[in-house]
């Protein structure tokens, strides 16, 4: 990976945003207000907060589907604004809540999906098919040539998942992948999860609005609350060292809920 | 029966004949709609004014009898195929028009934005996800405005735009039943099959659809 819009240059962090703000037309505050924060390489950050928090602005912009109305964003090192956004995308994986997998296309062609724009040539797409299937844990023989309704809700979002990944990108953006998954699904999802950023070490924004989920996947986790960074930290350190009464709040229905997982989770 | 009979026994290269003009000025007409009305809805689905405009328009002219269109073409443009395929075209066109707006008004968010977000450009994106998840009701349009246009085109023949038609007004004028049921059965036959064929098209292009 490089030279072109996410050629790394060296010591820079995969994300980092600037006196970013943003503000949407008719809402009376800001969707995201003086954001400052810095992502390393490799790291799994999951952003907690609640519905209209701007988490999902804060990732939408990385991306560029959202474009900041002030201050910068840059991925390892390179401001965005300077890039093409279609080529910009193509190098960032994206999975979203709905899925939205193309209805029309076989579990095969959405994953190929990337591979075709990118102009792979056949056998190398076929690999790849078969690789992130057997990645998301689903046969290959039995699924690739499904289509999206003859899929669970868990089986669909593991194919969301393997689109997003078969491109190997460097920065994958996860906003509320398994919010509408049934608890046993979405334990399992999280584990497969984990153990494939754990393989890849490539960088993961997650956006989520489960506490437990946050902790869990996360080896940073961001507190967003109003369009304000509440706490950039680990897990531990957030647990340990809540910075205010927000974050206090927010660890309290932990507590209520189960402290199992937590555990669970080796923090 | 006798007449019908001996019809076919004299007069089969005609009739190959007809069908065959009938045919080519339908798939005309059902072209030249298509590349009018599909690039149009697309673009009336991106203005709440232009999709009101274009959507009142077709819906008013799709109530003048295309028999009027086809007299009021003739000071025009004189008798022949030419008014007929503009009169079959102004029927063929509000079908398809309007399910190409409704079609792209309705094409799913979360899939439009994970496209753009894959990094698909605005004309991969149309090719590649708008216009197949927009086929299913644009192909209903379509569907709907064929078997209107093979229907209608019978009329073509009264201003001497021959097919089929040209059989069932001679048979009107000679008092020939034979020719009356030939005729008719013919465009009955050929729209309904026609429409049947579409549909076995539109099931195996949209079993996506289907499947659960």
């Amino acid at each position: 990976m490089t030279g072109g819009p996410l050629g790394k240059g060296e010591n820079m962090n995969a994300v980092e945003f600037e006196h970013v703000k943003k503000q949407f037309p008719r809402m009376g505050y800001m969707a995201l207000d003086d954001v400052n924060v810095q992502i390393n390489e490799g790291e799994f950050v999951t952003i907690l907060g609640s519905s209209g928090c701007g988490k999902t602005t804060f990732i939408k912009m990385i991306n560029r589907l959202y474009k900041p109305d002030f201050g910068h964003i840059r991925l390892f090192g390179k401001d965005i604004q300077n890039s093409n956004p279609v080529l910009l995308r193509r190098k960032i994986g994206y999975v979203i809540q709905q899925v939205g997998l193309f209805p029309h296309m076989t579990v095969a062609e959405n994953i190929a999906t990337i591979p075709r724009i990118l102009k792979w040539d056949k056998t190398k797409i076929e690999n790849g098919i078969e690789e992130m299937l057997q990645l998301v844990s689903l046969d290959p023989k039995e699924f690739r040539d499904r289509y999206p309704a003859q899929l669970s809700g868990g089986q669909q979002q593991r194919v969301g998942l393997a689109r997003a990944l078969v491109a190997n990108p460097p920065i994958m953006l996860l906003d509320e992948p398994f919010g509408a998954i049934d608890a046993i699904n979405r334990e399992n999802l999280q584990n497969e999860i984990k153990r494939i950023h754990a393989q890849s070490r490539k960088t993961y924004i997650f956006v989520t609005h489960d506490i437990r989920e946050a902790l869990k996947l996360g080896t940073k986790v961001i507190i967003m609350n109003k369009g304000h960074i509440i706490q950039y930290a680990s897990p531990k350190e957030i647990i340990n060292n809540p910075c205010d009464n927000f974050v206090i709040d927010l660890l309290k229905t932990l507590n209520i809920q189960n402290n199992y997982v937590i555990d669970g989770a080796g923090i | 029966m006798l007449g019908v009979i001996a019809y076919f026994q004299t007069d089969a290269a005609n009739y190959i004949n007809l069908v065959l003009e009938h045919v080519t000025i339908s798939i005309l007409v059902l072209l030249i709609s298509m590349v009018i009305a599909i690039p149009l809805g697309i673009i009336c689905s991106r203005s709440e004014i232009l999709q009101n405009i274009s959507e009142h328009l077709f819906s008013f002219l799709r109530i003048i009898p295309s028999l009027a269109v086809l007299i009021i073409c003739i000071p025009f443009i004189g008798t022949g195929w030419k008014p007929a395929v503009i009169a079959l075209t102004l029927l063929a066109i509000p079908p398809i028009l309007l399910n190409t707006i409704q079609a792209f008004r309705t094409l799913p968010e979360p899939i439009l934005e994970a496209a753009t977000a894959m990094g698909m450009g605005t004309t991969y994106k149309l090719f590649n996800v708008k216009l197949p998840l927009a086929f299913p009701l644009i192909y209903t349009g379509i569907r709907t405005a064929t078997v209107e246009v093979i229907a209608s085109a019978t009329l073509a023949a009264y201003i001497g735009a021959g097919g089929l038609g040209s059989l069932i007004f001679t048979g009107l004028g000679l008092m020939r039943v034979d020719l009356l049921y030939i005729g008719g059965i013919s465009v009955a036959i050929l729209s309904l099959g026609t429409g049947f064929l579409m549909n076995v098209f539109y099931k195996y292009k949209t079993r996506y659809l289907q499947i659960k």
